[in-house]
């Protein structure tokens, strides 16, 4: 393991220097509740969203969306369809903030980057054998420059999962880290697939190996488990992110990803980030939604607003 | 023949374990059917009663922490030892006029033994795991209230006085006993025969002497936790003593029910909430 | 672009109120033989939402009287039709559930987000437990033939009015027993709401009679010579001249009183549900609770961990009206309650504790208390030892399992107590030494029909939930020869 303690405190930076050591550090944390996780998350949920706040949560929510096509299916002209929607989200209302990115494998990076031209929307590429992370690091560290070479701003890696949950914690914090490198100016998110480390303790842990090694986002699912972004989850992971600000004043970002489907759910989100992390990470620079149907139902939830009646998806553009 | 003297015991009180006169060296005559002298007993003062208090204070952490086994171990140590002396208990509730007495010494011994039985499956009888809705597990547990100040009758009567003491220290209660007059020299036989069962020092202490002038210091005693009023036979008595007990909401027994609900009397209800989860 | 959350009122029409309200006594809603009326009013506004009769000892009598009658044929109807009636309750409570927190929301001045979560679901639970028990009493753990007591007087606090009559009137009716029951001099208006409740249910006259007021009807409840339990809940010291009136007569008595519970908080703690846990333990429904946690116990080498991470949730408290779906802290309950908590938050700072106040901003009219936290503060230190029953936290801290303990026992109360800990040996031991009744484990004022509650020591006796709570309205029956 190769300490980063440039970027970190001593303390962390103590935590890193051997495998050891790393896992000492990651087994004094405090430990999680999930009860009482979960029961935090629903009394958050409760919160009543209403008028002016839903109407300025649904503006936030769609600029913060990478609007996401993972598919074995996909093309390019189906990678250009979604860059116009993320462009323009309804052609017909101007206001309407872009998306966030759009959020592609490796090989439509670069159709993304030519139909995103010109916007503020940025490409994001999964890599390093999305989405089960099953291959050698060599083959990881190359999925990633291709993905960066072909124009990705920011690179959605996972996770070793099978190495995490044998208790080689060194070899997936070597692995973000390598990443990282491989990144160069591409921002990292760094995907913790939590529907598989299954307790709340695994998802504090892997937040912290993963914001220790470099991570800029830490981010919930793949959207190929089950299950994918969840509240308690994601209020975990947020609590941890607010903890690793504490200690190194560096805000790391965070993005649930997956299941995500209704305005209700996204709004849910924004209450969750505001009342753990504060107003400071309501921005697309610091909080994500991996989506794909979400974002016409921010459109339709928004028409309602403005218009007063009850909206169809016939008058939203399908992709 | 035996022209040898009788060496008589000198009727003391029982107090940790020790058998100490009354600090205000007071005795009361108790004298048999026929009006001949048996014995100068010692009057507890309200001082002794502080102190019986004391001692039975000090020994309930020990007592309530024995296991449920153990203490039933001890309780039926005590009907071993008492039936081994039944004889003189025959004698002493003879003389006090009780009739047919050794059937009733057998019974006194059958009630211990009852109870010493209970002292493991109160906790499954009176206790529950509660099937609260959402993710926790949820019991609760009888627990010993503490220290109980007993009561008992001028009747003597050595069945209710083994049921009066059983049912408060078979949970893990310690207990001060107050024995008026007549019945006063079958408890002091009950102390001796305490103190040489394995019962520890401090869980059972005998007060012999006057209800009316001991209890009311029991009862308004904040270090008493519970209070059987069921010897009390005047009814303003008791009537003031529930009320003074009230001072720091003594659990209060009016009248000595049978069966668990005695044992009820001296128990809390303890439920514990956790969460289950991974 | 910010996001910040609009006012979110529950809408109130779905309650109305009788400016001018009856007893309710023998089935019907009649008038207080006394003529005489009190106010209640929205602590949140100051606004008065209706006159109440005030109840004489003759209105007493005649509630008593009626339940007398009443018993005879309820004690005597089969369990299982007595069932059918209490589920009657409990589906009608399931139904008028909104119209319900409205109201209690309104009457008493807690967030309608705690009256509609917690109350109210709480409250047709309790009635759908207790009916299930109706025809089941050979299983209470009295022994066979298990009788009811007769008529027993209840009287019951302000600060969960609805739930705590659920509390009372449901095993009570389960057991056979009629009830006369007095709610609160400030918070009638959910009991009365209650009393249609049984109208609709069409529950045979005499069974619930409800009589309000204040202290005097309640003492010409406990004193009425022809009751034969009395059920009370508050303070301990009312608690105290109940068991001093019962003294000397037949009646039973339960008691549900004070507590300054411990909550303590080991090193090895879950901080973050922690953090939820302390505020769930004394902030809910503004701390006007009998078992909240209103001294927290830490672990020195955790405290300044634990207090980085407990102002800045604090802070997050929103503070306000009541009926707004976001509001987290209501309103104190009445101009009284929040004299008496200025009063020992005041000898907080005389006693050199160090006061933190939430920077919440107040409502102009109404009563009101920020979320406050004391540190530095000593055992011997009234807000450490007296029950404030307002949003103010103690704290103080230990460096050992036994100091601990010895601490959160130090009080002549044993209501409750929580322990935060990730070692589940040590949870048990520590949870086995505390003299409390109700112990919550990684978690703080959760409550459940099926799960006892009451204290130890000068917390009260007896047991309300579960089949314990059943216990309290049944005594042994004559075994049958």
């Amino acid at each position: 393991m190769k300490s980063i303690g440039s970027t970190l405190t001593s303390q962390l930076a103590d935590a890193t220097t051997s495998e050891s050591s790393l896992k000492n550090f990651l087994f004094g944390l405090s430990p999680v509740d999930q009860v009482g996780a979960n029961a935090r998350a629903a009394m958050l949920s409760t919160r009543s969203i209403k008028t002016t706040a839903k109407a300025a949560g649904i503006d936030l929510a769609i600029s913060m969306i990478d609007l996401t096509t993972l598919e074995g299916m996909d093309t390019a002209s189906k990678v250009r369809t979604l860059c116009a929607k993320g462009r323009h989200p309804d052609i017909s209302d101007r206001t309407i903030p872009t998306v966030a990115a759009i959020c592609v494998y490796g090989d439509m990076a670069k159709i993304a980057k030519e139909a995103l031209a010109g916007s503020n929307v940025k490409v994001a590429a999964v890599a390093t054998a999305f989405p089960s992370g099953r291959a050698s690091l060599k083959v990881k560290i190359l999925d990633t420059q291709e993905a960066v070479q072909n124009g990705a701003d920011e690179i959605d890696m996972v996770i070793d999962r099978g190495a995490f949950l044998s208790g080689q914690y060194g070899k997936v914090f070597d692995e973000i880290q390598q990443i990282k490198i491989a990144c160069g100016d591409a921002h990292l998110k760094v995907i913790l697939e939590t529907g598989e480390l299954k307790t709340y303790d695994n998802v504090k842990r892997a937040s912290w190996l993963s914001m220790l090694a470099g991570a800029d986002f830490i981010k919930t699912s793949t959207g190929k488990v089950q299950p994918a972004a969840t509240l308690p989850v994601t209020l975990v992971m947020l609590q941890t992110i607010r903890d690793f600000e504490k200690i190194t004043n560096h805000k790391i970002g965070m993005k649930p990803a997956g299941g995500i489907r209704t305005t209700k759910d996204a709004l849910k989100y924004l209450v969750l980030v505001k009342e753990t992390l504060s107003d400071e990470w309501l921005t697309p620079d610091l909080f994500r939604l991996g989506a794909s149907s979400l974002l016409n139902d921010l459109l339709m939830q928004r028409k309602k607003l403005q218009s007063g009646h009850y909206h169809s998806l016939d008058y939203v553009s399908m992709d | 023949m035996n022209d040898s003297l009788d060496v008589k015991r000198t009727a003391k009180l029982y107090i940790n374990g020790a058998f100490p006169r009354s600090e205000s060296g007071r005795t009361f005559v108790v004298n048999d059917q026929n009006n001949k002298f048996l014995a100068n007993v010692s009057k507890a003062s309200r001082k002794d009663a502080r102190d019986a208090v004391v001692a039975a204070r000090s020994a309930f952490n020990k007592w309530s922490d024995a296991s449920a086994y153990n203490r039933g171990q001890v309780i039926y140590r005590i009907a071993e030892i008492l039936q081994g002396r039944s004889p003189q208990f025959i004698a002493e509730l003879e003389s006090a006029g009780v009739k047919k007495a050794a059937p009733h010494v057998l019974e006194a011994i059958d009630k211990i033994v009852w109870y010493a039985g209970f002292s493991d499956k109160i906790s499954m009888v009176v206790g529950s795991a509660n099937p609260v809705a959402g993710k926790f597990f949820n019991f609760s547990i009888p627990e010993p209230t503490g220290v109980v100040a007993v009561c008992v009758s001028n009747e003597p009567s050595l069945v209710n006085l083994v049921s009066q003491i059983s049912a408060a220290i078979v949970s893990g209660n310690t207990v001060v006993v107050v024995v008026p007059e007549n019945s006063s020299l079958i408890a002091v036989s009950l102390a001796e025969v305490l103190a040489t069962s394995d019962v520890p020092a401090g869980v059972v202490n005998i007060l012999t002497g006057d209800s009316a002038e001991l209890a009311p210091w029991l009862a308004s005693h904040l270090d008493v936790n519970a209070m059987d009023l069921s010897g009390i036979s005047d009814k303003n008595l008791k009537t003031e003593l529930e009320a003074s007990a009230a001072t720091n909401l003594k659990r209060i027994l009016r009248t000595f029910p049978d069966g668990l609900s005695a044992i009820k009397t001296y128990v809390e209800i303890k439920t514990v909430w956790h969460p289950q989860g991974f | 672009m910010t996001f910040e959350y609009a006012p979110a009122p529950e809408s109130r029409s779905i309650v109305s109120i009788n400016p001018k309200n009856k007893l309710f006594i023998g089935g019907e809603f009649i008038d207080a033989k006394s003529g005489e009326y009190f106010q209640t009013t929205n602590p949140a506004t100051e606004e008065v939402l209706a006159e109440i009769s005030l109840a004489s000892a003759k209105d007493v009598d005649a509630a008593v009287v009626a339940a007398r009658k009443a018993f005879k044929s309820w004690s005597k109807l089969s369990g299982s039709q007595r069932a059918k009636y209490i589920y009657r309750i409990a589906r009608i409570i399931q139904e008028r559930s909104r119209e319900l927190a409205v109201l209690e929301t309104l009457d008493n001045g807690k967030p309608i987000r705690e009256s509609r979560d917690v109350d109210v679901p709480l409250v047709a639970a309790h009635f759908f437990h207790y009916a299930g028990w109706a025809d089941k009493l050979e299983y209470a753990g009295v022994g066979p033939n298990p009788r009811p007591l007769g008529v027993v007087g209840q009287v019951i606090p302000w600060n969960f009015p609805l739930l705590m009559l659920a509390w009372k009137i449901a095993p009570a009716l389960a057991a056979g027993n009629t009830v006369v029951l007095k709610p609160a001099e400030t918070t009638s208006l959910s009991a009365l709401l209650f009393a249609e409740i049984c109208q609709q249910a069409q529950l045979p006259a005499g069974v619930v009679n409800i009589v309000t007021g204040a202290g005097e009807t309640g003492k010409a409840l406990v004193n009425h010579p022809d009751i034969n339990k009395v059920a009370f809940t508050g303070s301990t010291e009312v608690g105290r001249q109940i068991a001093k009136a019962v003294a000397g007569t037949n009646k039973k008595l339960t008691l549900e009183l004070g507590g300054k519970a411990a909550n303590i908080v080991f090193e090895d703690a879950p901080l973050d549900q922690t953090v939820e846990g302390i505020v769930d333990g004394i902030f809910f429904n503004q701390g006007h609770v009998c078992c909240a946690g209103s001294r927290l116990l830490v672990q020195e080498s955790i405290h300044d961990d634990l207090m980085s991470l407990l102002y800045p949730r604090l802070e997050l408290l929103r503070v306000g009206d009541p009926m707004d779906k976001n509001t987290d802290v209501g309103a104190i309950n009445s101009a009284e309650q929040l004299k008496k908590i200025h009063e020992l938050a005041n000898s907080g700072d005389e006693q050199g504790a160090v006061r933190w106040t939430s920077s919440c901003p107040l409502p102009g009219t109404g009563f009101w208390f920020a979320p406050t936290v004391f540190t530095n503060v000593s055992q011997s230190h009234r807000i450490a030892t007296e029950e404030i029953f307002g949003p103010v936290l103690s704290v103080l801290t230990f460096r050992t399992p036994d100091e601990a303990i010895d601490k959160a026992n130090n009080t002549p109360y044993g209501l409750s107590a929580g322990i935060w800990s990730d070692k589940g040996s040590r949870i048990l031991e520590v949870a086995a030494k505390l003299r409390a009744g109700v112990i919550w484990a990684n978690t703080f004022n959760k409550f459940d029909p099926t799960s006892p509650f009451g204290g130890y020591k000068e917390s009260g006796y007896g047991r309300e939930g579960g089949r314990q709570g059943l216990e309290a309205y049944l005594e042994a029956g004559v075994a049958h020869e």
